[in-house]
């Protein structure tokens, strides 16, 4: 297990006076706070609340349109991003043992090699995620389940030290979700950096000791059973879902 | 009488050598391209940036003559300028790249015609578009050796981002800022191929070249690699068959090459295993698991 060994308590992620948006609208309104490196924090909320626009962000695939996302500290960390629906071909001819093997382009890059060392890494995280036998099987024919095990033996072998999981058991059986948990787990104990957009509100509970409740704006923020609880949940379903067309300029943008 | 039908041709006559030779050279290069290109979902890419080089190769016929580096070079310039073009307007803006893209090759195809009609009769435009395979000179013969090396080793070279931009791009995009310009390479090579295409089948035919083949291929194998070897024999084979059944029967040689391709393909697609019409008319058992 040499490779994914190495403890990494380096993935702290500062929010300072965030805000997030599409075309001025802001999705997330002034967030501001730190998730501790090492540390495993669900992000709940109701549809449209910015989950998965704050995720963005931190992956860097989105720019604020106000304040500033600072990561680590000093050289910045490796991030793993697992979108809600990755818009990944299925109908590519490529085997479950390339997709993964995907995972290993924060070292080997454009033209580096993948020797004995780390096909036997693409092997365990194939074993890891209990797909060994699936290795020569084409993408297009795995099932949801299936498909969403051979991304998280991908987010193994990047070996990072943030790992961003949005909504990842969305349509997954039971038993799928148990085992990718474990895995959720196993990298939480490892003191990676886990952040994971979760609708599942019994599986936060149990698995994930910090929590991030957000509508638009931040309701709630830290231990899981402080921040469920029945008021901070209702709040949070109160807020609009809508963007009002004819916003006005927020003020405390201007202060 | 084989010898006759099937070698005499090549063997007697310097230009249908020449033809032959072309037309490999062409298909090495192209097929492997056409794979590509059909996979990325941009196979009509491969139609509209054959009208986008149009206009260069007039400019550059307009100021030389029928001129090879000029031509050639003209059809670059057209070629890259938008392709660059109209994926810069798709990063910019909310315009899709298959939208701006037929935006700048309606322009350019436009262009194009106004100055090949501004001078020269309807026989020159016939060359630029359905090319001259049967009178290639040294120059044109070492342009498609060229375009067939220079694109198989940089497919060679980008073959690992190429693979993960089609399969994948959100997760090239997380790791590496190298997307963009593999996309762009790519198309530089789709560019050049087309470009050597045209002096030997003509702007219109050139495409068929790519696409064809690749498409016949996708019903024999599903695997990438053996997709490229299959679209390359293809393509070669289509050309041989296609310049003897000109020579015998006195037909335009271009057109019939492409004709036999788009032969391979209806074979392809009534014979191919791999979802083939053959094989979903005659259903097989299916299996215990």
């Amino acid at each position: 297990m040499s490779l994914f060994a190495a403890k990494r308590r380096s993935g702290a992620i500062r929010f300072e006076d965030l805000t997030l948006g599409y075309d001025r609208h802001p999705a997330v309104h002034h967030l501001d706070g730190e998730i501790a490196a090492g540390s495993l924090t669900a992000v709940v909320g109701p549809n449209g609340a910015g989950k998965s626009t704050l995720l963005k962000a931190i992956a860097g695939a989105l720019s604020p349109l106000d304040g500033r996302i600072r990561i680590g500290t000093g050289e910045k960390p490796r991030i793993a991003y697992l979108p809600q629906a990755a818009d990944i071909d299925r109908a590519f001819p490529i085997a479950v043992y390339d997709l993964v093997a995907m995972g290993l382009w924060g070292r080997s890059g454009l033209f580096g090699g993948i020797g004995r060392k780390q096909q036997a890494a693409i092997g365990e995280a194939i074993a890891a995620v209990g797909l060994t036998g699936f290795e020569r099987r084409a993408i297009g024919t795995l099932s949801g389940g299936q498909m969403q095990r051979a991304l998280f033996a991908r987010l193994l072998l990047q070996d990072a030290a943030i790992i961003l999981l949005d909504e990842p058991f969305t349509a997954i059986d039971a038993r799928t979700t148990a085992d990718l948990l474990d895995l959720v787990r196993r990298w939480h104990a490892e003191e990676r950096t886990v952040v994971a957009v979760l609708h599942d509100m019994e599986v936060v509970r149990r698995v994930f000791p910090e929590t991030l409740l957000i509508a638009r704006e931040p309701i709630a923020w830290g231990e899981t059973a402080s921040v469920l609880t029945p008021e901070n949940l209702l709040e949070a379903r109160r807020m609009i879902e809508a963007f009002d067309p004819h916003a006005a300029v927020c003020e405390k943008a201007a202060a | 009488m084989l010898y006759d039908v099937l070698i005499a041709p090549f063997a007697d006559f310097d230009f249908m050598r020449r033809a032959l030779v072309g037309i490999a050279a062409l298909a090495l290069g192209a097929g492997p391209i056409g794979v590509f290109l059909m996979l990325r979902r941009m196979s009509l890419t491969g139609d509209a940036m054959a009208h986008a080089i149009l206009p260069g190769a007039a400019v550059g016929y307009l100021l030389y003559g029928l001129s090879l580096p000029a031509m050639t070079l003209g059809g670059l310039v057209a070629g890259f300028a938008v392709a660059l073009l109209a994926g810069a307007v798709a990063r910019a803006t909310e315009l899709r790249e298959d939208a701006s893209l037929a935006a700048f090759y309606l322009v350019s195809l436009a262009l194009g015609v106004t100055i090949v009609s501004l001078k020269g009769s309807n026989v020159d435009l016939l060359h630029v578009l359905f090319g001259t395979v049967l009178a290639l000179d040294d120059a044109t013969l070492l342009l498609l050796a060229g375009v067939a090396t220079i694109t198989l080793m940089t497919l060679a070279l980008l073959y690992r981002p190429l693979v993960l931009e089609c399969v994948d791009p959100g997760f090239l995009r997380s790791v590496s800022r190298a997307g963009a310009m593999v996309h762009l390479l790519f198309l530089a090579l789709v560019v050049l191929n087309l470009v050597g295409g045209f002096h030997a089948l003509g702007t219109l035919l050139a495409v068929g070249m790519m696409m064809l083949p690749a498409a016949s291929a996708r019903f024999w194998t599903a695997d990438i690699t053996r997709l490229t070897l299959v679209a390359t024999l293809i393509g070669i084979a289509s050309g041989t068959v296609g310049l003897l059944i000109s020579y015998h029967f006195g037909l335009p040689a271009g057109p019939a090459v492409i004709l036999v391709a788009g032969g391979a393909y209806l074979l392809s697609l009534a014979l191919g295993p791999v979802g083939g019409l053959m094989r979903l008319l005659l259903p097989v058992r299916h299996l215990e698991a």
